[in-house]
This record gives C-alpha cells, sequence and structure tokens, in this order.
C-alpha cells in the first residue's frame, strides 16, 4: 500500500476503530452505519479527497451476514490516491444516513441504491425512484429477487408458452 | 379520417379512390423520430446519402407525434418508457402504423429480464416487424417496402368506425 494511503488507513483506524482489508493495492476500510458521515468528512477535509467516485451496494445473501455492503469509493485527486469505505449493513429495509451534504453527487447514488436494493438514506432531499419504473415492486439487485426472464417459445413448448403470453395490443 | 366515414362500399368508386388515397399515403408517409438505442443509428444511416430513405417518400422525421404518419421503434423499449411511448402512439392522428425494428422491439432481443418489454406490440400494436440486431438499412427499407405493400392493400370499409 502506497505510504501515503497508510497514513489515512492509520488515521481512520485512531478514530473510528475501523479494520482493513486489503486487495492488491486497494484498501477496503469497514466501518459502521453511525460512522460513516463523520469518516467521509474527516476524508474530505483533513485528507484532500475530494471525489466521491462512485457508491454502490452488494448483496452477499446468502453467503455472508450481515448481506449488504454499502460501498464508498472516493478519489483524492490532489495526492493520486484511491481509498475504499465499506459499511455492512443487514436487515430488510437498513437504514443509513445520508451523504449528500458531504458529497453532492451522493444524490443520485443513493436513490439508485433505494431503487435497486432498498437502502433507506435518512435526510435525503429528494429520496424518488430514480432507473425502475413506478410501479415495479420490489428491489432487483437483490439476491433473492427472481430473475424476472420469459421463458423463449420454442416449437416444442409453443402452446403452453403462447397461454402465459400477453396478447399483442389492439 | 372523413373520406371513410362517408363513403364506405360504393363500388367501382370506391376502388378508384382507394388506389389513389393508399397511393398518396404510401407516397409520402412521415416517420416519427421514435430511436430509442442502437437501432437508431442504423436507422439514421437508413435516412442518409447512402441508403436513402428520401426515395421512399420518406423525406424528413417529424420530432412531433401529431406530424407524423409512421411510428418506426428503434431500440428496446423499458418498463419505464412503456407509457411515454403509449402516450406519443394515441398522439398520432389516424392513420398510422408502427414498425417493431430490430429484435428487441419485436421480441425483446437479448434483454429477457425484468425491466425491458419483451416485445413492442405489449404496448402499441404493430404492423411491420423487421428482425436483425441491428437490422441493415437496406432490411429497414425492405421492411418499409413491405409497409408500403400492406398499405395498398387496404380497404375502406376496414378503416371507417360505425
Amino acid at each position: 500500500m502506497d505510504k501515503k494511503l497508510e497514513k489515512i488507513i492509520q488515521a481512520l483506524q485512531n478514530n473510528f476503530g475501523a479494520t482493513v482489508e486489503e486487495f492488491r493495492d486497494e484498501a477496503h476500510v469497514f466501518v459502521k452505519v453511525n460512522q460513516i458521515v463523520d469518516a467521509l468528512t474527516l476524508l474530505r477535509d483533513k485528507h484532500e479527497f475530494e471525489l466521491l467516485s462512485t457508491m454502490t451496494a452488494v448483496d452477499y445473501w446468502p453467503q455472508q451476514s450481515p448481506r449488504f455492503h454499502l460501498i464508498y469509493q472516493l478519489t483524492s485527486l490532489a495526492q493520486n490516491l484511491s481509498v475504499q469505505l465499506r459499511v455492512p449493513l443487514n436487515g430488510d429495509q437498513p437504514k443509513v444516513p445520508t451523504a449528500t451534504r458531504v458529497y453532492q453527487v451522493a444524490n443520485w447514488r443513493e436513490r439508485e441504491a433505494w431503487d435497486m436494493f432498498g437502502i433507506e438514506f435518512e435526510g435525503h432531499p429528494d429520496p424518488r425512484s430514480i432507473l425502475l419504473a413506478d410501479d415495479q415492486e420490489g428491489h432487483p439487485l437483490r439476491k433473492d429477487f427472481p430473475l424476472g426472464y420469459e421463458e423463449p417459445q420454442f416449437s416444442f413448448n409453443f402452446d403452453e408458452i403462447g397461454l402465459h403470453k400477453p396478447e399483442p395490443k389492439e | 379520417m372523413g373520406i371513410e366515414q362517408k363513403l364506405g362500399n360504393m363500388g367501382v368508386v370506391t376502388t378508384t379512390l382507394e388506389n389513389t388515397v393508399n397511393w398518396a399515403r404510401t407516397g409520402a408517409m412521415w416517420p416519427m423520430l421514435f430511436g430509442l438505442a442502437c437501432c437508431a443509428i442504423e436507422m439514421m444511416s437508413a435516412q442518409a446519402a447512402h441508403y436513402d430513405m428520401s426515395r421512399f417518400g420518406m423525406e424528413l422525421m417529424r420530432a412531433s407525434p401529431r406530424q407524423s404518419d409512421l411510428m418506426i421503434v428503434a431500440g428496446r423499449v423499458s418498463k419505464k418508457m412503456g407509457p411515454v411511448l403509449r402516450r406519443l402512439y394515441d398522439q398520432m392522428p389516424e392513420p398510422k402504423w408502427v414498425i417493431a425494428m430490430g429484435d428487441c422491439a419485436s421480441c425483446g432481443g437479448v434483454f429477457n429480464n425484468y425491466a425491458i418489454f419483451q416485445g413492442v406490440d405489449e404496448v402499441v400494436p404493430v404492423d411491420i416487424y423487421i428482425a436483425g440486431c441491428p437490422p441493415r438499412p437496406e432490411a429497414l427499407i425492405h421492411g418499409v417496402m413491405t409497409l408500403h405493400e400492406k398499405v395498398r392493400t387496404e380497404k375502406f370499409k376496414d378503416l371507417a368506425k360505425g
């Protein structure tokens, strides 16, 4: 790991008791839900991480618990570093404080995380769905959401699929 | 349209009139710009100089549904776009036709999942389906010629309501 990055990770560990995992030369820092906004503020103000490159979530059900990992990828253009913060979350509708006050770009990312995973963000100024239709139920990127595909209609199952196909509109 | 409602079925007079009206309709059928995804590129290149669609009457593409006759749905339609598509189709004045261009508009294409309509005929009634991913501009022109043949065989009594 980069020398400068080591100091920053050390600061995070001291302040928040965070655990670190390394993969090649990336650093993944695990923080808790109630510490995430403070950690982001610290990194932005003191350590010059100006850019929230991306914010997504991963669902590890049923292999791991806690099931969701919320991932914040921060980049420092001044120092040419990047660090990844992970927040493990559990439960059906986990609640996380919003990061929009720290990084404005998190606005749409959090809407996408709500839409696809069902992670709620407290204090978000505009909690609407962003990618899916309004009447979509469920959260598609969870591992227990059904795939939602349609069986291809070949000649051997032509009739039985034909029973369920929606009628062509008139 | 007024002619259908007033005339109906009057023998020789109607036949000649039908031929004329259908010829006029195929001669200048203006498509509506509805390129959604990759098939839009092929539609644009069919409209451009090399494979010219203006030779078949599609001189320009109207962005407004109120001024177009033909809707070429080029590309995949997501569930979020469905109501928009239906609204634009409803805003087109009669007579109107729909071409489903490409695999995604005909049957969902490669995208067999929760977010894409498996065929745009779940939303609007389709006259011509064109296969291909994307269909070559010549395939689109062939589809348009087939639509012209279909329009030439249309009869007034099928279009008259009441």
